[in-house]
């Protein structure tokens, strides 16, 4: 029976594992023709009034389908030069198109995965039991870093959702006065916070990194599923495992990412033109719902899904027992014992 | 009932910007706001055109369909209008839109954008019709008067039509044929590919 459920959870894990894959490559090529636009100056052949057939009212100009036009304008803002951006039909169909369907899908199936994990393996208890002795695993500073990442990262996330799937999800239920009145809100709310996530992202990489380089207990980690499909086994692991590790360079490469492409769209048109700014909503709004399907994982496991590993980050202390069977290197060295010494640390 | 178009005539446009003042006045529209501009490709080279631009009123407007707040919605004579108090400011229908027509006040901190101001066929907005509130967040509502865009009734050279689509292209028709050349109605494959 265990077998069984073993096998299902392992077959979710992996179709997700895929999804995401997936969805990461189709939102890379997608980006890539936006991207690849070529910007310049039509220039149509020499113009002879009396040669020229006559055309009808649009062949002409179907030129302006495939590329951006630009020519000279009289007033101060530049972005008024350019008179058509066809490009603006490929951002349409991206961002209604695959990244909010594919999007939901990602999200949606994120959540449904950690529900059916919970059906099938319950809570992760601590084997031995708690032994009613602590060991301190997170300082302040860590906590406070953690807590400022993750907050900040909550509220960008559920304020972003919205401006992706509010429309579907929340007008029809507030109704358009009260949905723009909220919208305006979280838009201020998501342009603000971005800056305390930026901090925490930064004081994250800082002082974690030392614990996030790969050893050698990550590949036997991932060998085993971390131990949480199988009740009983515990790969051994350091500080961090490879799973946690795996978050960590997630959050660091995704949440410098999306912090770049943000300041783009945070200072519309300081740093390029339209194409820079349609490349930058598509990739922030892409890379943003990875990270969150990773993040509702991360906060499953360390809320409801493993007893325990919530003290860890609220009140920093841990219960030996628990540090023995989840990390049990870092539990070793913390208490002074003998132990396989390799790496840096 | 007609469907409202604009349709710009490049062999006659001379890039006077009478639409473009026009349309300021009119509207009072505020500094670092142009709902009407005037382009001009390959300025100083053969076969330079010039050409007003403004919001075309697209039959399958993106702007509407990026919109997160969902502030836009359409006349009975196809005009694309939209709630300025809805717009939240978020710029999507700028990126959205081939033509560049949504504009933003500068608002607030870093680049925050105000409501969106945009071109409204001189047919206002939501609000009552020619009342104080509607002209001061969308200007004159010339359409409820019986009047067409002043942009292209005071053009000089009659470069610019506004009107129902099926007049305006049957003039323009007749003007090729007439004088045996053109170079076609600017925006138009764009802004109305399947022809409505």
């Amino acid at each position: 029976m265990n077998v069984i459920i073993a096998l299902r959870a392992l077959a979710c894990r992996a179709t997700l594992a895929v999804g995401a894959f997936a969805l990461l490559a189709a939102a890379v090529l997608i980006a890539m023709p936006a991207a690849a636009q070529t910007t310049g100056t039509a220039i149509p052949q020499g113009y002879n009034a009396t040669e020229r057939p006559m055309v009808g009212l649009t062949n002409v100009n179907d030129a302006a389908l495939i590329r951006e036009l630009k020519g000279f304008v009289s007033i101060p803002d530049d972005k008024a030069a350019t008179l058509v951006q066809p490009q603006g039909r490929a951002w349409r169909e991206t961002v209604k198109g695959p990244v909010r369907i594919w999007g939901s899908w990602l999200i949606l199936g994120m959540l449904a995965a950690v529900i059916l994990f919970y059906l099938l393996r319950g809570t992760i208890r601590i084997d031995h039991g708690r032994s009613g002795n602590t060991v301190v695993r997170f300082g302040a500073v860590e906590r406070f870093t953690h807590w400022l990442t993750a907050s900040s990262f909550v509220v960008l996330a559920l304020t972003g959702l919205n401006v992706t799937y509010g429309r579907y999800v929340l007008l029809p239920i507030l109704g358009p006065e009260t949905f723009s009145a909220v919208s305006v809100a979280f838009k201020y709310a998501h342009n603000y916070v971005a800056f305390a996530f930026m901090i925490g992202l930064v004081l994250t990489f800082v002082i974690w990194i030392r614990h996030n380089i790969p050893d050698r207990y990550d590949l036997q980690w991932l060998a085993q599923g971390g131990g949480l499909f199988s009740k009983g086994v515990h790969p051994p692991a350091r500080k961090f495992n490879a799973g946690q590790k795996l978050v960590f360079w997630s959050v660091v490469i995704g949440g410098t990412v999306i912090s770049i492409s943000g300041i783009y769209l945070l200072f519309p048109f300081a740093f390029g033109d339209i194409h820079t700014q349609q490349s930058a909503q598509i990739t922030h709004a892409v890379v943003s719902l990875i990270l969150i399907a990773i993040i509702i994982a991360h906060i499953y496991i360390g809320t409801l899904g493993m007893e325990g590993a919530w003290d860890a980050m609220s009140t920093g202390r841990v219960d030996e027992n628990w540090a023995r069977e989840h990390h049990s290197v870092w539990y070793e060295e913390l208490k002074g014992q003998p132990a396989p010494r390799y790496g840096h640390d | 009932m007609a469907r409202m178009k604009f349709l710009l005539d490049a062999e006659r446009c001379i890039e006077c910007n009478a639409c473009v003042t026009a349309c300021k006045n009119e509207h009072e529209v505020p500094w670092g706001i142009n709902r009407r501009r005037v382009v001009t490709i390959n300025d100083g080279k053969p076969g330079e055109r010039s050409i007003s631009m403004a919001c075309m009123h697209c039959t399958d407007a993106p702007c509407m369909a990026v919109c997160p707040v969902d502030c836009f919605y359409k006349t009975a004579d196809g005009i694309v209008l939209h709630s300025k108090d809805l717009c939240i400011g978020c710029g999507y229908c700028f990126y959205a839109c081939p033509f560049g027509a949504p504009q933003y006040p500068q608002a607030g901190n870093f680049g925050s954008r105000g409501k969106m101001d945009k071109c409204t066929f001189c047919a206002g907005g939501p609000e009552q019709d020619n009342s104080e509130a509607e002209f001061r967040k969308y200007g004159r509502n010339r359409i409820a008067e019986g009047k067409l865009p002043l942009c292209a009734e005071m053009c000089s050279t009659k470069a610019l039509l506004a009107g129902d689509g099926e007049v305006i292209a049957g003039i323009y028709r007749d003007r090729v044929v007439n004088r045996g050349y053109g170079s076609g109605a600017w925006g138009w494959a764009t802004a109305y590919p399947s022809g409505t």
